[in-house]
């Protein structure tokens, strides 16, 4: 779950790292008290759970509390990334001498914590790493053994500082990685970590995630928060796609399937699953150049019904033409269940199956009886012989005019 | 209306039979089989759910439920 700047800033400050003296308003009378505590001239930023802020005029800055409060009641009238504002983050405007970047985020490859630190803040962290890479310092350690200063002093020193600002530094990120070890965090990012002309270190804007599973056993924090259980979090609206097929799934017992479609514009619908395969299946279909108009995972033995009601919500989609069903062999589902949900979903629309799914792919229980169906109605399926990739190359293929043509064109390299 | 992948045909006997239509209600685990009154009443709308479990085929005499894969040329689930 990702947490309000506002929230975030308060667990790096319980953490014991240093913040400025920010406020949180919901009014724009609270802001401009809070402008009016802070006595000089203030940041005010708009509190949402999406990027681009700044972009969206959601970050200004003010003079005097009046006009701070002005800006708080724009502010927190202005939708950003379809999100309305919690409320306004009050800052006073720091006087900077330099920005720094810090953060913990876990690695899901080494599958273990990596602490990044760049000398180059206040930017996209992956630019810099692109761009400036002597200018990023970074070290996995340990979830389970306590963190030692020593690793922070390597990464920070990594990143060519030195002196005074390596000693001020350390104990900061170390904090970080406390932070990120005791509170179940998924990514624990300070930036910029600002020095300010008095050489003091402050953290001027914090993006905290935490493990979704963690909740029960964060659930004093999250209290001492105000986040309540049914504060889910979510980092957008569900599309009516996704509504659908919630409904669905929440109208049976029997399997699960799951489908989102924010940022899928395709024409390739996925009712696709088992073991991972979602990921590689999605992944996939877009390196042979295909278009998926959804992410889906269906698995653990749905019925006929919810095998139907999926494949019929990606089928109703804008622009789908296509359905790809596919699996990895780690799947318990059986095909023939999964191969009547998909059919029937055809011919409930009015459409031909064997047109209208480009290739069926799920290995497993009961495909013997499964491939029985997709025969009778002419689809083209295969087994486990053919790879996951190779049947994402086929249904990229199948949109072609000419099927030969398409085949020698996909295996081209 | 038959299913589209699945029909089930139930014998005379059978479908007049109170006690086995409670029995097959009982044995099917997607509610293909209801207990009504008159007996057994087949719920179309779950036809398609069949899992070929074959468990309403053993409930049933011989020759009394038969389970048809529509999709293979009518091939039969029977005792």
């Amino acid at each position: 779950m990702r947490f309000y700047e506002y929230e975030s800033r308060r667990l790096v400050e319980a953490a014991g790292i240093p913040v400025t003296d920010y406020g949180f308003a919901q009014t724009a009378e609270e802001a401009r008290k809070i402008a009016q505590e802070i006595g000089g001239p203030t940041v005010i930023k708009s509190q949402v759970l999406s990027g681009g802020r700044m972009k969206a005029g959601g970050v200004q800055f003010a003079d005097t509390p009046d006009e701070a409060a002005r800006h708080a009641e724009a502010i927190l009238q202005l939708e950003i990334g379809g999100h309305m504002p919690r409320g306004v983050l009050v800052d006073p405007k720091a006087q900077v001498k330099q920005e720094y970047y810090a953060s913990v985020v876990w690695d899901g490859t080494a599958k273990k914590p990596l602490l990044l630190f760049s000398d180059m803040g206040g930017v996209d962290i992956e630019e810099v790493a692109e761009h400036h890479p002597e200018h990023v310092g970074r070290g996995h350690f340990s979830n389970l053994l306590p963190f030692s200063d020593f690793q922070a002093k390597q990464v920070i020193a990594a990143a060519g500082v030195t002196g005074r600002e390596l000693t001020r530094l350390t104990p900061i990120l170390a904090r970080l990685a406390g932070l990120f070890q005791d509170r179940d965090m998924t990514l624990a990012e300070i930036n910029p970590l600002a020095q300010l002309e008095d050489g003091s270190f402050v953290a001027l804007d914090a993006h905290m995630e935490m493990e979704d599973e963690a909740r029960p056993r964060q659930k004093a924090v999250l209290a001492e928060l105000g986040i309540a259980d049914d504060d889910v979090r979510e980092v957008h609206e569900p599309s009516p796609f996704e509504t659908k097929v919630g409904a669905v799934d929440a109208a049976d017992h029997r399997g699960v399937i799951q489908g989102k479609d924010t940022g899928f514009h395709g024409n390739l619908g996925l009712v696709i699953g088992a073991g991972g395969g979602s990921l590689t299946l999605t992944d996939a279909v877009r390196s042979h150049g295909g278009d998926p108009a959804n992410y889906s995972e269906i698995g653990g033995n749905p019925s006929v019904a919810k095998a139907c009601g999926l494949a019929k919500a990606v089928l109703e989609k804008d622009g789908v033409e296509k359905l790809a069903v596919m699996m990895s062999i780690v799947s318990n589902t059986r095909v023939d269940i999964v191969a009547r949900g998909v059919i029937k979903a055809c011919l409930e629309l009015g459409k031909e199956p064997s047109e209208t799914i480009a290739i069926f792919r799920i290995p497993g229980a009961w495909e013997e009886e499964g491939f029985k169906i997709l025969e009778r109605y002419g689809i083209d399926y295969c087994d486990r012989s053919i790879s996951m990739h190779e049947a994402a190359r086929r249904a990229v293929a199948s949109f072609q005019e000419d099927p030969a043509e398409a085949e020698a064109e996909a295996a081209r390299p | 209306m038959a299913g589209i992948f699945i029909d089930v045909e139930v014998s005379d006997d059978v479908r007049g039979d109170c006690e086995l239509a409670k029995k097959l209600q009982e044995a099917c685990p997607v509610d293909i089989y209801a207990a009504a009154q008159e007996g057994v009443e087949v719920v179309e709308q779950n036809l398609d759910e069949c899992i070929l479990c074959g468990l309403c085929v053993e409930t049933a005499p011989p020759g009394g439920v038969r389970v048809l894969k529509l999709y293979d040329g009518g091939a039969a689930l029977e005792r």
